[in-house]
Parts: C-alpha cells; sequence; structure tokens
C-alpha cells in the first residue's frame, strides 16, 4: 500500500512534468491560473483588490507577497534568474527606476483610456513606459490633538509653522533615503524654493525633529502613540490613523506635493497575461472607485472618479492648491537623486543631535533679543543661521554628472569606471557640517549672554 | 585508528555545512567591501575610509561603549534571579525561570511600539512622573536608552546559563568546601562562583556580541550612530551600491570574533569541571521570614521590571486606543477576534520552523563543542569561530546571500529554487540562532569532567557510547538553555524571514505582525499576534524546564541521592 502510494505520488509529479511541458507549447491565456504580487502595500488595500479581482476572474489564484519596499527590491533582482513573480506593486517611484534601469521591468501599454498624462504637476506613468501611475497621494501634517493640548502648542498650518521655536522637539519625518515618497517631497520643497532656500527651510524645520525615523509608517506610529506631536506624512497616513480611531488630524498646506503610487510588470513574469488583466483591473472604473475606500483612501488617477468621492474628497485635477504650484522636474529629481538623500543623512539624519542642539541655542537667543536692539548680537545670530545653512555643494555641481555619478554607480561592466568614493565625500561633508553646527552653537550662545 | 577518522569526518562535515549556508552565501554578499568600485580591483581603501570617517569611529565607540554597560546592566538583572532560584527552595522557581526568558521574545514592531507607550518620552511612566513630580526621564533617548532596552532584552542569555552552570555545580565540591569550613559569602565566592563562571561568561559574552551587533533596538530609538544601524541604512537604501554598509558589516563580524577570542582567553586554563555526577546540583537551603519576604520582594520588582514591555504588550493588545495617555481608553477582544482566523497557519509554521532550527542548533552546538574540547581537530577553535560570526551578520545580508546563491538551486524532486522553499527559512533561522546555542553547549561541556569519559572508555565502552550515554547527559543542562534560547529568539525573527517568504502559506508569525504593523488599525492585532507568539513560546520553554526538572528528579532518585 505504502509503496503504490509512493508511486501515486510519482505518477502524478509526472502528469505534472508533462503538463509543464504542455503548457510552454500551449498559448499563455488559457493556463494562466495564478498571479505572484509583491507588494509594500498594507493588507487593508491588497486584500480588497486581491478579492475583488478573484471574484472577476474566478480562475486566477492571487498571491500577495508583502515586502517592505527595500526588501521586494532586493527580492526581485535576486530572483531574476529564476522569476516566480509577476508584478511590484509600490508607491516609491524610485524603486521603480532602480528596478527600470537593471532592466528587470516589462514595458507595457495600458488599454484603459480617459487618464490624463499629469496629476498635479507630477507625470503619472513611467514616461518610458514601464512602469504605471495608478494613484496618487498628498503630503501634508498630521498631529496628535491630546499632545498638543497638553503641551499647548498650536496646530500647524503651513511648512514654515513647523520652523518655529514652539515646535521644538515636538515633530518627526522620516529620511528621503528610507522612503521614496518622503524624498519627492524633500525635492519638490529644493525645486519649489531653490536649492539653497529649500535645503536651508529643511534645515530649520529638521532642527525641531524629536526623531528621523527609519521607516515612513514610524511618522503615523509615532504620532498616534503621543511620542512626537507633529509629523509630516502622506495624507492616507493621517487620514486611515484618524478612521482607526486615533486622536489625530491631518492638513495639507497651502503647498503640498503629490506623490504616485505604481504598478509593474516584472521581466519574464510566469503569468504575463493574468497580469496586464490586474493592471487593466486597477485602472478601470471599477477598480479606481474602491481607492475611495476611507480604509484605503488614496487619490485616483481617473478625473471621472471624483464625482462618487464624498464632498470633502481632495481632488487634484480641479484644486489647483492640491501638488500644482511646483512645476516638477523628473529629469532634474533623477539626476540628483542619491545625491540629495545622502546630503540629508549626512547633514541631518546622523547629525540630527548636534543640529538640534544648535538650533536650540539660535532659537534661545533670538528669543532672549525680542524686541531689543543689539547689532553685534544681532549679527551673531545672522552669523549662526547662516553657518548652519550652508550646504558643502551648490545647486550647479549638485547636477554635475560626474559628480552625482558617485552617489550611483553601479558598473554595469568591468570597463566601466567611476571616479571618487561616496565615502571620501560624505566624510568631507560630515567634517564641514560638524564643525558649522558647533561653531554656530557657540556664537548663538554668546549672542544671548550679550542681551 | 578509526577515532581519528570519525572526528575529522564530523569536522569536516560541520565545516562544509558552514560554508554553504555562512560563509558563501555571506561572502557573496560583502566580498564589494574589497573591491575597488571603480574597478573591481581588490582593495583596503574602503576599511582606510572606514576609519578615517569621524562618524563611523563615533559610531564604533558608541557600539562599544553600550555592548559593556549592557553586560553590566544585564548581570544586575540576571544574577539575583539566577541566585536565588538555584540556590534555595524557592516556591515558584520553574515559573519564575520561565517568566525570565519572555523578555527574549520580543515581536517585532508591536514590541518597539509597547515599549514606546510604557517608557517613552511621553509613555506611561513619564506621563505619572510628569503628574506627580513635574519630571521627565527620558529612558528611551539616546545611548542610554539603548543600553536600558538591551540590558531588558538580553538579560535572559546570562539568566538561562548562569542557572544552567549552578545546577550543574557537583554538591560535593560544597559540601567539601562546608566540612572545611567555609560558608556564606567565602563559600560562593571561592566555590560557588569560579565553579559557575563559565555558564555566566557563555550569557556575557552572547549579552556583549549581541548588543555590539545588535540592529533592532537602535533602530527603535531612532539611534543612528552606532556600528550595526549604520551599516543596515547603507545596505538597504534603494539604489545606492555604496560599499560602506558592507564594509561595517565586515568590521562587526571581525571585532565580535575578537571579543569572543578574549572572552575564551579569560577561561582558558582552568578547570571548571565536578567529578561527581554532575546531576546533583546546589544543595538548597530554606529561606525564613524577613529572609524570604526581601527575596521575594527583589525578584517580584525584577521581574515586573523586565516584563513591563510584555505587560504593556497585553494593554496593547486589549486596548481600543492608546494615544497620549497613562492606559489605554478602553478594552476589547475584538483584535484577538480579528487574527483568530488567519493565526493558526502562523502560528503551526511558527513552531514548525522555530522547533526545527533549534533542534537543529543543539545537535549542531554538541558536535562543535565536542570537537572543539574533546579532539586535537587541527583548526577546530574555526568551527566556533565561524558558527559564532553568524552573530553579527545582519539577517538582511543573510536573506539576500541566500537569494542569491540557491535561487538557480532547483531542489530535486519539488521541482523548485531552494531559495523559495520554506526549509530554506529553517536554515536561515537555524544559522542565525546557532551562536546561542553553541556557547550554551561550550559552557556545558566545560563542566564535565574529562575523567568520567576516560572511565567510560576504560570500562569498554566506545567513543559513540561514551558521547550518547555519558556526556550528552550531563550536558542536558545547557543543551535546554541552548534549545529556549535558539527557539525563543528564531521564533520572532523577521528580517532574514521577510526576504525568504515566498507565499503567505509558509509565512510564520512575524510576517505576520509585520503585516498588520503597516496601517494604523492592524497596532492592536498586531499587538494581539505578537502577545500571542510570546504565550506560544514561554510554555514552550516552560514545558522544556519541567521536562529537564523532571528528568533530573528521577535520576536522582535513580542513583539514590
Amino acid at each position: 500500500m505504502v509503496f503504490s502510494g509512493c508511486s501515486r505520488v510519482m505518477l502524478s509529479r509526472l502528469a505534472l512534468s508533462a503538463g509543464l511541458l504542455t503548457f510552454l507549447a500551449l498559448p499563455a491565456q488559457a493556463l494562466e491560473n495564478q498571479l505572484t504580487v509583491v507588494t509594500s502595500f498594507p493588507k487593508d488595500l491588497t486584500n480588497e483588490f486581491k478579492q475583488a479581482f478573484e471574484k472577476k476572474y474566478p480562475d486566477i489564484k492571487v498571491e500577495m507577497l508583502k515586502k517592505k519596499t527595500t526588501a521586494g527590491v532586493k527580492y526581485i533582482q535576486e530572483t531574476v534568474s529564476n522569476n516566480t513573480s509577476d508584478l511590484f506593486w509600490a508607491s516609491a517611484p524610485d524603486a521603480f527606476e532602480v528596478l527600470k534601469e537593471d532592466g528587470l521591468l516589462e514595458k507595457y501599454t495600458v488599454k484603459a483610456t480617459g487618464i490624463p498624462d499629469v496629476v498635479g504637476s507630477y507625470p503619472i506613468n513611467d514616461p518610458d513606459g514601464y512602469y504605471k501611475g495608478f494613484a496618487a497621494s498628498g503630503y501634508g501634517m498630521m498631529w496628535n490633538t491630546r499632545y498638543l493640548k497638553a503641551k499647548k502648542i498650536p496646530a500647524p498650518k503651513e511648512w514654515n509653522d513647523l520652523a518655529k521655536a514652539v515646535y521644538h522637539g515636538h515633530t518627526g519625518m522620516s529620511a528621503p533615503s528610507r522612503s521614496g515618497t518622503t524624498h519627492l517631497t524633500v525635492e519638490t520643497i529644493l525645486q519649489g524654493e531653490n536649492w539653497d532656500n529649500g535645503w536651508k527651510l529643511m534645515k530649520e524645520i529638521a532642527g525641531n525633529f524629536s526623531t528621523v525615523t527609519e521607516r515612513s509608517f514610524g511618522v503615523p506610529d509615532g504620532v498616534n502613540s503621543g511620542q512626537f506631536g507633529v509629523g509630516i506624512v502622506i495624507d492616507f497616513f493621517g487620514l486611515s490613523s484618524q478612521a482607526s480611531g486615533f486622536p489625530v488630524e491631518f492638513i495639507y498646506p497651502t503647498v503640498t506635493t503629490l506623490v504616485p503610487a505604481n504598478i509593474a510588470i516584472i521581466k519574464n513574469s510566469p503569468h504575463p497575461e493574468a497580469a496586464a488583466a490586474f493592471i487593466e483591473y486597477l485602472l478601470s472604473e471599477e477598480g479606481q472607485v474602491m481607492l475611495l475606500d476611507p480604509k484605503i483612501r488614496r487619490l485616483p488617477v481617473r478625473p471621472e472618479t471624483y464625482s462618487q468621492a464624498p464632498d470633502d474628497f481632495p481632488n487634484p485635477f480641479t484644486d489647483q492648491s492640491i501638488g500644482a504650484k511646483v512645476q516638477f522636474d523628473v529629469l532634474k529629481s533623477k539626476s540628483r537623486y542619491n545625491l540629495v538623500n545622502a546630503m540629508f543623512d549626512v547633514m541631518i539624519t546622523y547629525r540630527l543631535d548636534d543640529l538640534r542642539k544648535a538650533t536650540k541655542a539660535v532659537q534661545d537667543a533670538e528669543e532672549a533679543m525680542g524686541d531689543k536692539n543689539n547689532a553685534q548680537a544681532a549679527a551673531l545670530i545672522a552669523e549662526a543661521k547662516a553657518l548652519i545653512a550652508q550646504l558643502p555643494i551648490d545647486e550647479a555641481q549638485s547636477l554635475d554628472k560626474d559628480f552625482a555619478g558617485i552617489f550611483k554607480k553601479k558598473r554595469k561592466k568591468a570597463t566601466d569606471k567611476v571616479t571618487g568614493r561616496q565615502a571620501e565625500v560624505e566624510q568631507k561633508w560630515d567634517a564641514m557640517v560638524k564643525k558649522n553646527y558647533a561653531k554656530a552653537t557657540e556664537l548663538a550662545k554668546k549672542a544671548k549672554a550679550m542681551l | 585508528m578509526p577515532r581519528f577518522r570519525t572526528s575529522y569526518l564530523v569536522a569536516a562535515s560541520l565545516a562544509f555545512f558552514l560554508l554553504i549556508f555562512l560563509v558563501v552565501p555571506v561572502g557573496k554578499v560583502i566580498y564589494v567591501a574589497f573591491q575597488d568600485s571603480s574597478t573591481g580591483a581588490f582593495t583596503l581603501v574602503n576599511f582606510v575610509d572606514f576609519f578615517k570617517t569621524s562618524l563611523f569611529r563615533e559610531s564604533f565607540f558608541n557600539s562599544l561603549y553600550v555592548a559593556g554597560m549592557s553586560v553590566l546592566g544585564a548581570t544586575i538583572f540576571a544574577v539575583p534571579l539566577a541566585y536565588f532560584t538555584t540556590r534555595f527552595n524557592f516556591g515558584g522557581s520553574i515559573l519564575i525561570q520561565t517568566l525570565g526568558i519572555i523578555p527574549l521574545i520580543m515581536p517585532p514592531f508591536v514590541g518597539a511600539v509597547a515599549m514606546q507607550l510604557f517608557f517613552g518620552t511621553n509613555g506611561s511612566v513619564n506621563l505619572l512622573l510628569d503628574q506627580w513630580f513635574g519630571i521627565n526621564i527620558p529612558f528611551m533617548k539616546g545611548l542610554n536608552g539603548v543600553i536600558l532596552v538591551e540590558s531588558i532584552h538580553y538579560f535572559p542569555f546570562i539568566l538561562i546559563n548562569l542557572s544552567a552552570a549552578l545546577n550543574n555545580i557537583d554538591r560535593s565540591m560544597e559540601e567539601a568546601a562546608q566540612n572545611l569550613g567555609s560558608s556564606g559569602m567565602s563559600l560562593f565566592r571561592k566555590i560557588v562562583f569560579p565553579l559557575a563562571m563559565p555558564g555566566y561568561l557563555a550569557g556575557a559574552a552572547l549579552v556583549f556580541l549581541k548588543a555590539f551587533d545588535d540592529l533592532g533596538t537602535p533602530l527603535l530609538l531612532n539611534v543612528n550612530n552606532m556600528l550595526a544601524p549604520q551599516a543596515y541604512l547603507r545596505i538597504t537604501s534603494i539604489g545606492i551600491s555604496d560599499p560602506m554598509g558592507y564594509v561595517i558589516s565586515v568590521i562587526l563580524v571581525v571585532f565580535s570574533l575578537f571579543a569572543l577570542w578574549g572572552s575564551m582567553l579569560a577561561s582558558k586554563g582552568k578547570d571548571y569541571s565536578g567529578g561527581g555526577k554532575g546531576t546533583s546540583g546546589l544543595l538548597k537551603r530554606d529561606l525564613h521570614g524577613w529572609e524570604k519576604f526581601g527575596a521575594y520582594c527583589l525578584v517580584i520588582f525584577l521581574l515586573l521590571l523586565v516584563l513591563s514591555p510584555h505587560i504593556s504588550l497585553v494593554l496593547l493588545s486589549l486596548g481600543t486606543i492608546w494615544s497620549y495617555s497613562v492606559l489605554p481608553d478602553g478594552y476589547t477582544f475584538a483584535h484577538y477576534a480579528e487574527v483568530f482566523g488567519t493565526t493558526r497557519e502562523y502560528i503551526t509554521n511558527t513552531l514548525l520552523y522555530a522547533g526545527l532550527a533549534a533542534g537543529f542548533d543543539v545537535v549542531f552546538s554538541v558536535a562543535i563543542a565536542y570537537i572543539v574540547l574533546r579532539t586535537k581537530v587541527i583548526g577546530r577553535q574555526w568551527l566556533d569561530y565561524i558558527a559564532t560570526g553568524a552573530l553579527a551578520i545582519p539577517g538582511v545580508v543573510l536573506g539576500i546571500g541566500y537569494l542569491r546563491t540557491f535561487n538557480d538551486f532547483n531542489v530535486p524532486i519539488i521541482d523548485k529554487p531552494l531559495a523559495s522553499w520554506w526549509v530554506i527559512i529553517v536554515i536561515a533561522l537555524a544559522i542565525r540562532r546557532l551562536p546561542y546555542a553553541l556557547r550554551a553547549c561550550v559552557a556545558a561541556l566545560h563542566q564535565v569532567s574529562i575523567s568520567l569519559e576516560e572511565a567510560s572508555e576504560n570500562l569498554g565502552a566506545g567513543k559513540t557510547t561514551t558521547v550518547r550515554k555519558i556526556t550528552v547527559p550531563l550536558m542536558a543542562g545547557g543543551i535546554v538553555a541552548g534549545f529556549v534560547t535558539s527557539f525563543a529568539t528564531a521564533a520572532v525573527e523577521l528580517s532574514a524571514t521577510l526576504m525568504l517568504v515566498t507565499s503567505e502559506s509558509d509565512a510564520p508569525l512575524a510576517y505576520g505582525i509585520y503585516v498588520f504593523m503597516q496601517s494604523a488599525s492592524g497596532r492592536g492585532p498586531g499587538a494581539a499576534l505578537g502577545l500571542i507568539a510570546v504565550v506560544v513560546v514561554a510554555v514552550g520553554s516552560y514545558l522544556a524546564h519541567h521536562f529537564i526538572e523532571r528528568n533530573k528528579r528521577m535520576q536522582m532518585s535513580a542513583t539514590g541521592n
């Protein structure tokens, strides 16, 4: 009996292999009964789409493989030779760019019509046709109402508010190197305010940070617990926290940035037909309406879907204040992507304590100054502020291809050559930044002593 | 020379396994540390960069400081618990030992949230302190926060290993000392303490290495200026191919091995073994009146302190909303109802993976410990070094290494890449937790007197029989300690698992927690799932303790002790 059981297993395996052989010979769609999606989205979103899609295509079984964006990218890169995944579904456009550059995505032309080219000022789809935007999200601020009430802090309205002394030690954000969407926010500020002023504002805001979180969800998590009061977050983090009952509120500042969420077919996908069907479903009227669900809550890319949205739902296609003010230059952003991340980490993430100390000293000096007239102290404060704001490189250098290349090098061939090492550059920046922050602290303290 | 050949054969197969599942995959990832990124040639320039960068130098010293202080903190927590439960007739010893292991089981993400809600700047403790005294103590800020959390999290390493060692001290030694007039502190200092040393050192070495290499705690507190987070942040940033992350990994490994070598030197040339049967354990004394009261107060205080994150986790899993308040707003069972449907598969997978990995770890550890301490195989120390080196490898590096190495290798019969078969998760867990079991087993073998084995062989037993009937039973305490630590920590591992899970049906509990903790509404259910993980592992550990205690009693009565 045992023996015959074994042989039955063997037989079925043989049959399976035979099936595989015929599978290769037949047209694909007849046999596509599976779809593997590598995704970083929460299960509130993936489960809804999985169920709806499986209902519409009962033959296809969807496997949602949840991985952090970074883990997802590495997973796809490492499994390329024996690929079993069909779709990559995540927010961060940079993750898709990396996969595209490695030749790991398949081009796909969307059949659905009626989707505009841009949302806000950000292009919805990859111009080269590899990945597609299916939803957008705006950046804003969320705060814990209990926290602000207990500490008697006003609710913020605009980005600049967060640079004020009253928020010192009460705010948080993720690092652009950790979260592609955070990167887009930083880059939008740099493009909207220009390089020097943008970084200046960014550092003034960062000088008040209680923490720079390691993952983007760490920000809503921290605000929800009351670990810090105000967080710079993507809209659905704030609004879904509110919907889950946390005592938090969210607003878009007048200048907000829009970031898309994307999907792409992976190269050599074992089920390309099913993958295409999923993309079409996502972009169809039916799929887009699902984005309005309060637990999912993302901005659809199909303008007519908004007619079914609740009244207070923001519509980037009619409301010009959302994401339209800044003309976002994608190529500029792309060319200095890693460089901006590295600068943020060196100047802010890794030297947060020093930056915070310098900012506090300046804020104290300014408070002591009040309406007093003391030119010498004012000069010291101005000097301290300039030292904090000082940048290791100017905008021209950030756009210099060779220089930006140091942060991006990936030798495709053994003959490729890149000069300079990231560590070498960062070490120079770090030395300068550390010295400046220390000096600024000293100057500001000196100014305060005079008042 | 059959005996000679067997030990070489065993050593060779152990080495082969470590080579395939540790050295090669990790090497395939971190070789870039030795590569000139512009030409691809071999270079050490990246290491020069490391030592030239002030941020890295600072990180190095911070990690060192944190590791040292954590050993101190963990010792303060562990020694009283171990001492009272093994030296005295103390009601609830097994319960205390089991509860003492729980801090080791810190479920990913939810453990962090629970801890912040309790000890954080605006956590329960600080809100109360502020209300009563108007003060705020930054428990969870900066390096001191890391030290506190590491001490609480890893003190069970010392507790488990020290208890095993104390239980293993030969009673005749103590009796001899007493007969010669020694008692009280002097007995402790001259007999108990030195004889328990291998166990303490094994635990302390683990705490030191773990605190030095640990990633989770600094990340949870957003402390970046330490080596492990610096390596991790650089390795996992999308699209950056800067080799510094891997350089730091190499430095972590090298330094960890150096520290291990140091701790081995400290115990070298000393004989810790008892001459007796090793099954007796210390003479247990009764506590009276105030003594008893004081001891219980101390033990309960320590337990409350080290279990506070888990008490907070219970509240989190039962609470409706908990935000900027001392306690949750209300209580509900809804979170448990929500996870109920999905957990069965997660639990079975977790028990299967962690159980297999820990079982494998103890077998492997006994073999390595035996080869290292009892044979003359050339280069035997390297087995120990390499296996322990796994401690310093970030889980994500091992995960990437496995994908890179085993994705093209199709397992026969099931015809699937080894990298996407669930067995690879077990291997990854086993490799990552091997150092824990290994230190426990090495310490246990240190306490077994070689003369007992020699006697067995003189009486005609073969080497295999001796190992099976004498050595392994005498090491039992250490083996269980090793199993429990490996099992408990493997059950909540996430970083390598997240890289290697290829289908939801193969996923363990830690993955389920991750999935919940991606959205605001998932915090309660995530905590419920985390608590289930803790309970499952705690029950497993309790059973293991119970089993060993019963075994010991049976042995004692059998030998007429």
